[in-house]
């Protein structure tokens, strides 16, 4: 397939709030291309589910898409009829989300619940859907598969409903796999554990994934390139290593300095100054600009625009713009 | 019967109840989880606001009430009995014989000549009371089956469910034994068997209520104290050797006091509504709206209708329960929008 | 399951014992014979006749405790009567109670079990219906028009139901009743249209909330993503879950269905147990009206029973312990 599995151009998601419409994703653009994993990074609330749900017109009432494009395997989202919609997710583009323990219909078996995936796109028997179900279940590493297929969410662990989640979306062998916080709420051996199967996942099938995180541990593990949002707008985009090693973003500096590292140890941790602005406190430019140690009199004003700072880099910021000209 | 005279004892009530309202008040205003709340509500429901605090007023003076200064002269009956504000309001002999249109200048059987022609607003009733100020004495009767009511439910409600939420046990064993056997009996069977073995009178009537209401409260309450109990704050409480006491009254009582508020508005419609089934049933309580429309009914089978007191009855009984029932989902929703669900 | 039903009648079965000791405090220890009797027969009836009436009912002997034959007292009858179903005679007109119960039970039903049914389908597809256009003027107008409807008084839906229905469009008979079918329709359409219609805006409020609290769950979600539409979800997924609240409510309102409506049997003239309620209140009838809120308590207590049951089998979550 020629060009990328999800593109995002310009796409505004508002929700009404106190008589105005807030943009909980504003203007944002990315390209998730076949194959690959970029991770959406940010802290919570700042939009990043949201975008995700707006690529598969998910986003919950009153909230709506306003403006921009999205293509999701070369078709416009927003133009597909409702039938078509549904049929591309699950099909297409599946997703997994945070709560494992919520996520599945409680008073359903887990089988009844990946079988019905299955054959909400396949004219399959119940028989086959079965057949495959197991299979999947197998594959995903659920001990006793055909077992596990009779059993209710409440009788398993947060671990394998996730695996459940994971068999159920990669059913129908997705082009994108969008994985909204897929180990918050799990421990953290069983952490390590969905993010190998997720990478294994993504070898085998050549499933593209948008991993959605907060975590940049889970970042450093599984991403090929990274986007970070802040207050519902994407701040900087690159590959990993661009962004973990060279940070341009004042932002992304002040996150990365926050994670606590082998390599720093005795240093005092660092702390972003301030807390993150509720949308009725937005500055007019830079959202960042009242937090930002580097701010200068028109960061308040203007939105800065992406700056190309390596091949493949973006950062949305004036002052990095300007050092990229000198 | 009684050491005081019935309306000296209502004065008092009221004195009490402004006190209650006015400490409530700045209690409130300190808090400001309670004074935004209160903001919050004014701001949803000014209207509906309005018409509780009119019918509020409405039933307060006519509370208040007090012997003598206008009587009519000659009248020494009359003249002895306390009249409130509300009663005062209008002429001492302010009656017709029998029915009369609103504003009409003649009675409505036979026509003979009215002693105030045109002057009442709403008409006269069977026995010739303008039914304007039977309205208005209404409401004092429907805010005392809610206050009076609630005032028995709330006390009992948080005294069980306290007990048996914070110690559990036995304690919990008997009040959840209790609590199934009052919910077991339908709740309008059972108001009809108390009011029919307490006698009737409206001290009776909200004890009835007061009795059949309190169990749906009080499981709320112990739900919720058990859950507060295992609170970490109030663990730690307990860990510094405060006293069962006082973690109650200082942790728990105040966590619940949303529920309180929640409750008694959502209550009130409830109890006023019932009350008119009661009237139908002639246990009701003397002077409610629900006596009047009760009243009322035969007299749409004439022809032509008397309609004038039927609708001046429910339409106040309908705009009071209204008001309520929207301040009742606004409170809701701004104090608590999970723990209790519809129709509890 | 067998043992959990054991066990959940069991509890029923005391819980029936506090019932009875409840209303033996109410109907013997709290009500005087004597009163009752000055009640039931009048205000200046000479003393010989009171006295009469309460040793005809029973009501003379010992409360507690009878040293001659210990199980000759009100507490051991009372317990008995009840328990067996032996309900004795009227205290105002002497008739036996057991026999009118069983008269009344038909006319009730026959004006509550079409209440009950079309109330119950009526206000779960209104509500699903509001709650799909939830957030829309549809659904703000629906809930402004329940809370309308719910701050009626029934007093009101009905004497309006009569004159409107009734009286000004002569639809239907204002009242009567008659054991032919054919008929019986006619009689019935006033009370049943009546009665739905003030019932229907607390049920639809009330499903209209668990259906919004169920569509907002995570796994709604899920399904979403992985392509059911919205029929689908409705019906496989949110119905089912939402049956757990909807049965505790639909069940706990079985025992209506025999107590019947007081207010619409006796307004329509339906002779069921409703208007026998009525009439035991007008008439001082303490034998009747006990026997009568047991039975309410009877029934309930039964229908909280199968609820129960009724969990383990709707929601797997339910352990039977």
């Amino acid at each position: 397939m020629i060009g990328p599995v999800l593109r995002i151009d310009e796409v505004l998601t508002t929700f009404p709030a106190a008589g105005t419409r807030i943009p909980v994703v504003d203007h944002v653009s990315l390209e998730v291309h076949a194959g690959e994993v970029l991770a959406l990074v940010g802290e919570s609330g700042c939009g990043k589910s949201m975008t995700a749900l707006s690529a598969m017109r998910l986003v919950p009432k009153p909230g709506r898409v306003e403006s921009g494009n999205i293509q999701l395997c070369g078709r416009d989202v927003l133009a597909l009829s409702v039938s078509e919609m549904r049929a591309m997710r699950g099909g297409e583009a599946a997703m997994i989300f945070q709560e494992p323990m919520t996520s599945l219909n409680p008073v359903q078996t887990v089988g009844a619940q990946v079988v019905e995936a299955i054959r909400l796109h396949e004219r399959v028997s119940f028989v086959e859907a079965r057949k495959r179900t197991i299979e999947m279940f197998d594959r995903v590493q659920i001990p006793d598969p055909e077992q596990r297929f009779g059993a209710y969410p409440h009788q398993l662990s947060g671990g394998l409903k996730q695996r459940v989640m994971i068999a159920m979306a990669a059913a129908m062998r997705p082009k994108l796999l969008i994985a909204d916080e897929p180990t918050t709420a799990l421990d953290v051996t069983i952490q390590a554990q969905i993010l190998e199967l997720l990478r294994e996942l993504q070898r085998e099938l050549g499933t593209a994934i948008l991993l959605i995180t907060h975590d940049l541990g889970v970042v450093n593990e599984l991403a090929d390139r990274i986007a970070v949002m802040y207050a519902s707008r994407i701040v900087e985009q690159g590959e990993r290593v661009d962004v973990l090693a060279s940070a341009r973003h004042p932002y992304t500096e002040g996150l990365l300095r926050s994670v606590p590292a082998a390599a720093r140890r005795g240093e005092a941790l660092h702390e972003i100054a301030g807390v993150v602005p509720s949308p009725s406190e937005w500055p007019a430019g830079c959202r960042f600009s009242t937090r930002c140690d580097r701010v200068e009199s028109r960061c308040g004003d203007a939105v800065p625009t992406s700056t190309q700072v390596a091949p493949g880099h973006t950062v949305d910021c004036f002052v990095v713009a300007d050092e990229v000209a000198q | 019967m009684s050491l005081v005279e019935p309306h000296v004892l209502s004065n008092i009530v009221v004195a009490v109840l402004l006190g209650g309202a006015v400490a409530a008040f700045a209690i409130a205003r300190r808090s400001d989880l309670w004074s935004q709340a209160g903001r919050e509500l004014i701001g949803r429901r000014p209207i509906a606001i309005g018409a509780i605090a009119l019918f509020v007023s409405v039933a307060m003076l006519d509370s208040v009430a007090w012997v003598g200064g206008g009587g009519a002269a000659g009248n020494v009956l009359e003249q002895s009995r306390p009249r409130s504000v509300v009663d005062r309001m209008f002429a001492p002999d302010f009656k017709e014989k029998s029915y009369s249109a609103p504003l009409a200048d003649i009675e409505f059987y036979g026509g003979a000549d009215l002693s105030h022609p045109g002057s009442h607003l709403l008409g006269t009733d069977i026995l010739g009371r303008d039914v304007l100020h039977l309205t208005l004495k209404g409401a004092r009767v429907a805010l005392l089956i809610g206050g009076l009511t609630s005032l028995i439910v709330i006390p009992l409600a948080l005294l069980m469910g306290i007990s048996a939420g914070y110690f559990g046990g036995r304690i919990d064993d008997i009040v959840f034994f209790v609590v199934s056997t009052l919910a077991s009996i339908p709740t309008l069977l059972l108001l009809i068997a108390l009011i029919m073995v307490l006698g009737h009178g409206p001290v009776q009537v909200c004890v009835a209520m007061g009795v059949t209401g309190w169990v749906g409260f009080c499981r709320i309450v112990r739900g919720e104290t058990f859950k507060l109990r295992e609170l970490d704050y109030v663990q730690a409480a307990r860990a510094l050797g405060v006293s069962e006491i006082g973690i109650i009254l200082r942790h728990i009582l105040p966590n619940l006091m949303h529920l309180v508020v929640i409750t008694f508005v959502l209550l009130f419609s409830g109890l006023v509504l019932s009350e008119a089934i009661l009237a139908y049933l002639g246990i009701g309580i003397d002077g409610s709206w629900g006596q009047m429309i009760d009243q009322a009914r035969d007299e749409l089978a004439r022809d032509p209708i008397i309609w004038w007191n039927l609708v001046a009855a429910s339409t106040a009984l309908f705009a009071l329960i209204l008001s309520v029932n929207f301040v009742g989902d606004a409170v809701r929703d701004i104090l608590d929008p999970k723990t209790l669900g519809e129709g509890e | 399951m067998l043992a959990y039903i054991v066990r959940r009648t069991a509890y029923g079965f005391v819980v029936v014992l506090g019932v009875l000791l409840l209303l033996f405090a109410l109907f013997f220890l709290y009500a005087e014979p004597i009163e009752m009797a000055r009640r039931a027969v009048g205000e200046k009836a000479p003393p010989e006749v009171l006295e009469q009436w309460v040793v005809n009912h029973g009501y003379d002997k010992p409360t507690w405790w009878n040293s001659e034959s210990p199980g000759d007292t009100m507490l051991v009858d009372h317990f008995r009567s009840m328990l067996t179903f032996d309900f004795g005679r009227s205290d105002a007109d002497d008739s036996p109670i057991l026999e009118r119960i069983r008269a009344g039970m038909g006319p009730s039903l026959s004006l509550t079990l079409p209440i009950f049914t079309v109330g119950v389908l009526l206000g779960v597809g209104l509500s699903l219906f509001v709650a799909y256009f939830r957030e829309t003027y549809i659904d703000r107008m629906g809930v402004v028009l329940c809370v309308l409807g719910m701050s009626l008084s029934i007093l009101l839906y009905i004497i309006g139901g009569q004159f409107l229905i009734g009286k000004m469009l002569r639809w239907f008979p204002i009242s009567g009743f008659d054991a032919s079918p054919a008929v019986m329709l006619r009689f019935l359409a006033l009370p049943v249209l009546v009665g739905l219609a003030e019932g229907l805006g607390g049920s639809i409020r009330f499903y209209r909330t668990v259906f919004i609290e169920e569509t907002g769950r995570d796994y709604v979600r899920t399904a979403r993503a992985k392509g059911c539409g919205d029929g689908r979800i409705m019906a496989r997924h949110v119905l089912h879950n939402a049956m757990i609240p909807i049965l505790t409510r639909v069940v706990v309102s079985i025992p209506f269905l025999f107590t019947g409506s007081l207010l619409l049997e006796s307004f329509f003239g339906i002779p069921g147990l409703g208007s026998m309620m009525v009439d035991a209140i007008h008439g001082n009838d303490f034998a009747t009206l006990r026997a009568m809120v047991y039975i309410g308590a009877l029934l309930f207590i039964a229908a909280q029973i199968l609820t129960d049951i009724a969990y383990t089998l709707v929601d797997p979550r339910v352990r039977l312990a």
